[in-house]
């Protein structure tokens, strides 16, 4: 069972988290094409490796921040607050 | 050059038995790759080998090549909870589980090989009024597309699954529910394996311990791949790599919907035979079935932490035994003997992606996410259709990458219907 | 002669136990497993092979063994594939063997192993093809499966535990001691688990001097040691699994106080210490499954912890050191022993040799067993010199398999060392060391200081033995063709199997596996997937260090469903939620039923017409409900009429203060996510109210744009769901009973028009009254502290509303048209598709969803609209009947009923659907199928009566 470092409360186990996509999406205006919308909102990294995710800590203190880890060995380097 | 496919049936068995097994050949031969194909297939899972079994009997296209990184059957193939049925809500995704379906029923005579498809039903509880409602909803959608499924009501549900518990004090009581009759569970190795040997028999080239390093897009033309073995060239590339999509099509140099996750599958020790339906509930997850060889075979829903480990956290195997142990309290006394999982690569509608990629001459079938056992055949019937054509086959054309775009996803995640 | 001897062991031969094996009665002691007992009781049969119902005797004295699988009756306990070998004897016990027809001792099926030549591994894939494999299937089914589940059978729940330590040790043999030991020097948590009752490991049945005491001593010693420095200790304890980020998986037994008697523990440490010691690993030779083959180790530990003598007339087969213990114990203890160690004499220590010969036994080096002679029991063994030998035991050794289960769930990669001709630990693991025989070291001090080390300890703080031991493993051999020689005893799967995989091209070590099924029993191949390997090496001519291994798997042994339940079972299990007020309803009589995963009434009374005499007194006189669980989500702050208008569909900002506004929420995907009221309380105070399924959803939505597009300090999110108990009151009555209630509010509806919201006062506590309406009445939804809400129901009873359920107001809401989320949208409705386009058409602003709104789908034609449904005649169309078009020739649904109902109010079948292009189809009679039966329908506006809402003020 993994443990996450919620910047806020520390390390937590990782039934208190939930996953909330690739970290740096950035949400397109109105008038971008039907492309640009399709790719915020469905298309993903999925990086098998290091990866930055965001991770809501939502049994805990409710933040959201960003995780980064990697998704093959499960090694967690580092959390921070979202920018 | 094909190899000759010595013919598997009783007599076989009793033949070699008396001659102490020396007769027997091998079930595929190991190439080594050539430098160029017609139709190369990446992923030596059941959809890939699905594939190039019916590009060479179906299309006369022989010159293929199905690359495959460890041993073919080694992903999802191998790792899934074995259970075949078509009860989708939207008429495309009925064509397309319904096609496979159907091509299981004949699929061991067809392949020669015994793939051990029990069509012994499939059951999907109701635990209150509510769901049970919208479950006519689905029925309903589902007769107009023509799947043999019907409401039953408890009783019945006791006769065929008389483990359930009939306390309707319980979480998770049995109000009703659906059935399909020709759903059930297949030997998965054996399909994987039994295309394999007839694709082999046609010639198809099957490559193992051959990975993909590169891809060489020219113009937007995908022309060859570099492997561990070796550069292969061809006119047309299909990719079924499952939880791996994404990071071949990175190095492709294109994006996909798709999100990895691990899905965990765990037997129980093996029993004499007490279950002969598969039995589900779509609300709290987990559904069983029981092995010929006795064990139980469960699974829920997934380990929500993109993953390609393929291990996953005890909490969700906890999640998986605690609601079956309350469905059927019987099942408390056994213990759980193996624990697994695969990579998953699950869309955005929960429905596959089946369509040319990106790069020209580069075709994708992936998507499938929990799904993709049971439509083995039919994956490969459409799937080796477009690489043969450069075109969709009717029943793959709404599963094309562009309804992300256009918004016409089929979202069978949202109908309700439990993967 | 009787195989329990006279003295010795560790049982108490104080307390004689009574058992039941295959219906004749046996006695043991306590401290005996059923194994030993068996044995004792010189029970040879215990047990019939899974394919060819070989008899089969006990093989192990562990978790590694594969034959003695019994059907486990004690009490209320049962347990159909219990492990003789590692379950503790008790009084009463009821023991069946499992698999035979009949008894282990006369199994009916017997005879199937005269046909095993035509049922080798994986037959089943190459026949059963003719008609279909059903005609087969359940022939096959019933001759497959170990034991038999009881259906009356119940296991109670388990306890599950959490621990978190610094160093967690696996294992008490004399490594994890040692280590055990040196990690108590520092200031650090340690928890040490075992899985037998006593520590030790194998310094219990074998002899060794540390620190200059007997084994036992030593280990008695360091017991209270570790006891007196507050180390953990978990007897009967087994780390089935090691899971991400050093979480170990412990199943404890022999817990008094959980109901199960077992415990499940999650214990993370800092650092694992594997010390789970190695498994012994079988000789290959023909009929190497008959009952009297077993471990030497086994042998030696039976004799030793048990005081049972499992044979009188004993071959040792060896080719290395270990089994020298056992031969000399078993001839000590006055077997007839011979020991035939397939090493010439010139490889053997000859102090070891002096010793046995010394003791009398018969040593016969470069002597190798070819096959053992008897059916039913070992009666003789041919060496492969062709010297004949009689026995009744075969006590066989092939070296030593590192247990490195634990190891690998974490990833390690083991290695294979060819000189020792076993796997070792490679790649190294954070946070896991692996010591002794697991890391394949075997000489005692060694061991001793490598373990001490491992935990930072001194190097001179070590335990030292002199005990020395040269040579436990070595390479072994694969066996020539042309026999039956087992490879996995579970499975029935033997080296001519192998052979046969190999022929077929199926030498992957995973497709060897899976085509043989060797390794993929209930003891997980412990005995037989180091064997496989050297055979699958030996006859595709490669190096075992090139095949590769199969991944093991948690759990190490098979853990029981119950336990791993743990606490989530009945009720527990994802809880319900419920109302406040739950009582106070249970009192009236109502009749329960769960809504989206919350309790709530029903109806009152028997149903046959309460929920008609609801309908009636909404419309005509005044009922009362219960909405408590409905979401009452405060939004906050400066910024939260910014924050609302980019989370709703329904702009909020111009939402006067003291007003009520109904709105829709959507996904990014455009899809109708949650519909509600949200209340204005002050220009930064709004209450958010939503479906009781959706709270949660809801909750999370605002928060993720709150934190993604907000200054933090300027809006907060605060669920106030359940601190709120809301009682609404409805009809053309309810004004004149709210008056009554004295919340301080004037109720005139100039002050308090329809969809206003004011502040009140209920007794000395706050309040909240707004005027919506889910009925289409008057109504006035009223909000208290939630301990207040039974008392402010029984004030509306009181003044004479009827009680109202959940079933009538769906009727009633569905007469005015007013949707619920999710059961009248479905997973492609965006709002225009409601009826509801103003905001598409005219915001400029962003807000979730905006731009899915005018994508191609978005904007098709057909899309399913929602619809009035009404039929001629009084039966009402079922609830999701399809809409059907049969115009192309192909019938095909083009949508379906949402909510259908007898109207009483209205005297006829209303029904609410989705339909392609909606009233666009006009009047015109539109069909419906339903399970088979035919249903016509007029499509007509979705709202039934008053569609001016002129009731509202009524």
């Amino acid at each position: 069972m993994q443990q996450f470092p919620c910047p806020w409360c520390g390390k937590r186990a990782e039934i208190e988290f939930r996953y909330a996509g690739d970290a740096g999406v950035k949400r397109p205006e109105r008038s971008a094409d039907d492309t640009a919308w399709a790719h915020y909102l469905h298309f993903r990294k999925n990086a098998k490796g290091p990866a930055k995710e965001l991770w809501i800590h939502s049994a805990g203190c409710g933040r959201w921040f960003l995780l980064s880890r990697d998704t093959l060995t499960h090694e967690v380097a580092g959390s921070e607050p979202m920018a | 050059m094909s190899s000759v496919k010595k013919h598997y049936s009783a007599w076989s068995l009793l033949r070699e038995g008396i001659g102490a097994q020396t007769g027997w050949s091998k079930a595929w031969q190991d190439r080594d790759p050539a430098g160029r194909y017609d139709v190369v297939i990446i992923g030596g899972g059941g959809h890939g080998l699905a594939t190039a079994y019916y590009l060479a009997r179906t299309h006369g296209i022989r010159r293929v090549a199905v690359i495959e990184k460890g041993w073919i059957g080694g992903g999802n193939t191998g790792r899934n909870t074995t259970i075949i049925r078509s009860n989708y809500f939207y008429p495309e995704s009925a064509a397309l589980y319904d096609m496979s379906v159907g091509l299981y029923e004949g699929l061991s005579r067809e392949l020669n090989y015994n793939i051990m498809f029990s069509q012994r039903g499939m059951i999907e509880l109701a635990h209150s009024e509510a769901e049970l409602e919208m479950m006519y909803r689905g029925v309903n959608a589902m007769r107009v597309n023509g799947i043999d499924i019907d409401i039953i009501d408890r009783a019945e549900i006791f006769r065929l699954a008389p483990l359930l518990n009939a306390d309707l004090n319980i979480r998770w009581p049995v109000i009703g529910g659906l059935i399909q009759h020709r759903a059930g569970v297949a030997r998965h190795d054996a399909v994987a394996w039994g295309y394999a040997r007839s694709a082999d028999s046609l010639g198809v080239h099957i490559i193992q311990n051959c990975e993909v390093t590169g891809f060489d897009v020219k113009a937007g033309r995908l022309i060859a791949i570099e492997t561990s073995r070796g550069r292969i060239a061809a006119d047309r590339f299909g990719m079924a790599v499952a939880g791996h999509s994404s990071v071949l099509a990175g190095m492709a140099g294109f994006a996909l919907p798709l999100q990895s996750y691990t899905l965990q599958a765990m037997v129980s020790e093996p029993v004499k035979p007490c279950l002969d339906i598969v039995v589900s509930s779509s609300t709290n997850g987990a559904y069983v079935s029981q092995s010929d060889k006795g064990e139980l075979v469960m699974g829920g829903g997934l380990d929500r932490c993109p993953s390609y480990a393929q291990r996953g956290s005890f909490p969700v195997t906890q999640s998986v035994v605690a609601p079956l142990v309350e469905m059927f309290p019987s099942f408390a006394t056994l213990k759980l003997m193996r624990q697994w999982g695969g990579i998953v690569d699950t869309s955005p509608d929960n429905s596959p992606i089946i369509s040319p990629s990106p790069v020209e001459g580069l075709y994708l079938n992936c998507g499938w996410g929990t799904g993709g056992f049971k439509a083995i055949p039919a994956g490969g019937t459409v799937f080796a259709h477009m690489l043969a054509t450069g075109r969709h086959h009717p029943i793959s054309a709404p599963f094309d990458l562009s309804r992300f775009e256009t918004g016409a996803l089929i979202d069978e995640a949202h109908a309700g219907v439990a993967h | 002669m009787n195989p329990r001897m006279a003295q010795g062991g560790a049982i108490d031969r104080t307390k004689r136990l009574s058992f039941v094996f295959d219906g004749v009665s046996y006695e043991g002691f306590a401290g005996d497993t059923i194994a030993s007992a068996l044995l004792a009781n010189g029970v040879r049969i215990i047990g019939r092979s899974f394919k060819y119902h070989r008899p089969r005797g006990i093989y192990s004295a562990g978790p590694e063994e594969p034959n003695a699988i019994l059907d486990l009756r004690h009490g209320a306990r049962h347990d159909p594939n219990a492990r003789a070998t590692l379950e503790p004897l008790a009084d009463g016990m009821d023991l069946r063997s499992i698999h035979a027809n009949g008894t282990a001792a006369r199994d009916r099926l017997a005879f199937v192993d005269r046909f095993a030549r035509f049922i080798p591994s994986a037959f089943y894939y190459k026949t059963f093809m003719w008609p279909n494999w059903a005609a087969y299937e359940h022939r096959i089914r019933s001759l497959a499966g170990l034991g038999r589940l009881d259906p009356a059978s119940r296991a109670a729940s388990a306890a599950h535990c959490h621990a978190e330590v610094d160093i967690c040790i696996v294992g008490s043999g004399p490594s994890g001691l040692a280590a055990a030991l040196a990690a108590t020097q520092s200031d650090k948590r340690v928890m040490l688990i075992e899985e037998r009752p006593e520590l030790g490991g194998s310094l219990l049945h074998r002899a060794a001097t540390i620190d200059g005491s007997q084994s036992a001593a030593w280990v008695s010693r360091v017991s209270q040691a570790l006891q007196d420095r507050g180390v953990q200790v978990l007897r009967r304890s087994t780390a089935v699994g090691l899971y991400d980020h050093n979480v170990l998986t412990v199943i404890q037994k022999d817990v008094p106080t959980s109901a199960n008697g077992e415990r499940l523990w999650l214990v993370r440490a800092g650092r694992i210490v594997v010390a789970t010691g190695a498994i012994e690993r079988p000789l290959l030779f023909a009929n190497n499954d008959r009952p009297g083959v077993m471990l030497a180790d086994a042998a030696l530990s039976y004799l030793r912890r048990y005081a049972v003598k499992p044979g009188k007339r004993v071959v040792v087969a060896t080719g290395n050191d270990s089994a020298y213990e056992t031969a000399l114990a078993l001839c000590n203890a006055g077997s007839v022993v011979h020991l035939a160690d397939t090493r010439p004499e010139s490889e053997i220590d000859p102090a070891l040799a002096a010793a046995v010969r010394g003791a009398g036994v018969d040593l016969l080096p470069a002597a190798r067993i070819d096959t053992v002679i008897g059916r039913r029991s070992v009666e003789a063994v041919a060496l492969d010199n062709g010297r004949r030998i009689a026995a009744d035991l075969v006590a066989h050794s092939g070296g030593w398999t590192p247990s490195l289960h634990l190891y690998c769930h974490a990833k390690g990669k083991p290695q294979w060392d060819s000189v020792a001709g076993g796997y070792r630990p490679g790649s190294k693991v954070a946070g896991i060391e692996t010591v002794g025989a697991a890391a394949g070291l075997w000489d005692l001090d060694a061991m001793l200081q490598h373990a001490t080390a491992s935990v930072g300890g001194q190097p001179g703080e070590a335990p030292r033995s002199g005990t020395k031991v040269r040579q436990w493993t070595a390479p072994l051999a694969a066996p020539g063709s042309g026999k039956r020689i087992w490879v996995d005893l579970q499975n029935d799967v033997t080296v001519s199997d192998i052979e046969l995989a190999v022929r077929e091209n199926f030498s992957a070590v995973e497709h060897l596996k899976r085509y043989t099924t060797i390794g993929m029993g209930t003891d997980q191949g412990k005995t037989s997937n180091v064997n496989a390997l050297t055979v699958l090496a030996a006859r595709t001519s490669q190096e075992i260090s090139k095949l590769g291994t199969t991944t093991f798997r948690p759990p190490y042994v098979p853990v029981s469903m119950a336990t791993i339940a743990g606490a989530e079972r009945g009720q527990l299990q994802w809880p319900i939620r419920r109302l406040p007020a739950e009582n106070t309803h249970r009192q009236e009589g109502a009749y329960f039923r769960d809504y989206g995963g919350v309790l709530r009434p029903a109806w009152y009374g028997v149903e046959a017409d309460a929920i008609a005499h609801e309908c009636v007194a909404a419309r005509n006189d005044a009922v009362v409900f219960d909405a408590s669980s409905l979401g009452k989500i405060e939004v906050i702050g400066p910024a939260a009429a910014a924050l609302l208008d980019f989370v709703y569909y329904t702009p909020m900002s111009s939402l006067g203060v003291g007003r009520a506004r109904y709105g829709l929420t959507l996904s990014e995907g455009g899809i109708v996510a949650d519909d509600g009221v949200v209340l204005r309380l002050a220009s930064n105070h709004f209450v958010v109210s939503c479906s009781s399924s959706h709270v949660a959803g809801m909750v999370a939505q605002l928060e993720a744009w709150r934190q993604d597009r907000f200054d933090l300090g300027q809006v907060f999110i605060h669920d106030a769901t359940a601190h709120w108990a809301t009682i609404a009151i409805s009809g053309p009555r309810s004004k004149r009973i709210v008056a009554g209630f004295e919340l301080g509010v004037d109720l005139d509806d100039a002050r308090l028009p329809h969809m206003g919201v004011a502040q009140a006062a209920f007794g000395s506590r706050s309040a909240r009254i707004a005027r919506v309406s889910f009925t289409g009445e008057r109504s006035y939804e009223i909000s208290v502290p939630a301990t207040l809400g039974a008392r402010l129901w029984q004030s509306a009873r009181d003044a004479g509303a009827s009680p109202m359920g959940i079933e009538a107001l769906g009727v009633l809401r569905a007469e005015k048209g007013y949707i619920y989320v999710g059961q009248d949208t479905d997973g492609e409705t965006m709002p225009h598709d409601l009826g509801m386009a103003g905001p598409r058409s005219k915001r400029q602003d962003s807000y979730v969803g905006d731009r899915s709104l005018i994508t191609p789908t978005a904007s098709k034609a057909n899309r399913k609209r929602l619809v009035g449904i009404l039929t001629d005649g009084s039966t009402p169309i079922p609830t999701g009947a399809h809409a059907i078009d049969s115009n192309a020739g192909r019938k095909r649904s083009i949508g379906y009923v949402t909510s259908s109902y007898r109207s009483v109010h209205l005297g006829h079948p209303i029904a609410l659907g989705l339909i392609e292009g909606g009233l666009h189809l006009g009047s015109t009679s539109v069909d419906f199928e339903h399970l088979g039966q035919s249903f016509k329908g007029r499509l007509v506006p979705p709202c039934f009566l008053d569609p001016k809402g002129v009731r509202l003020n009524a």
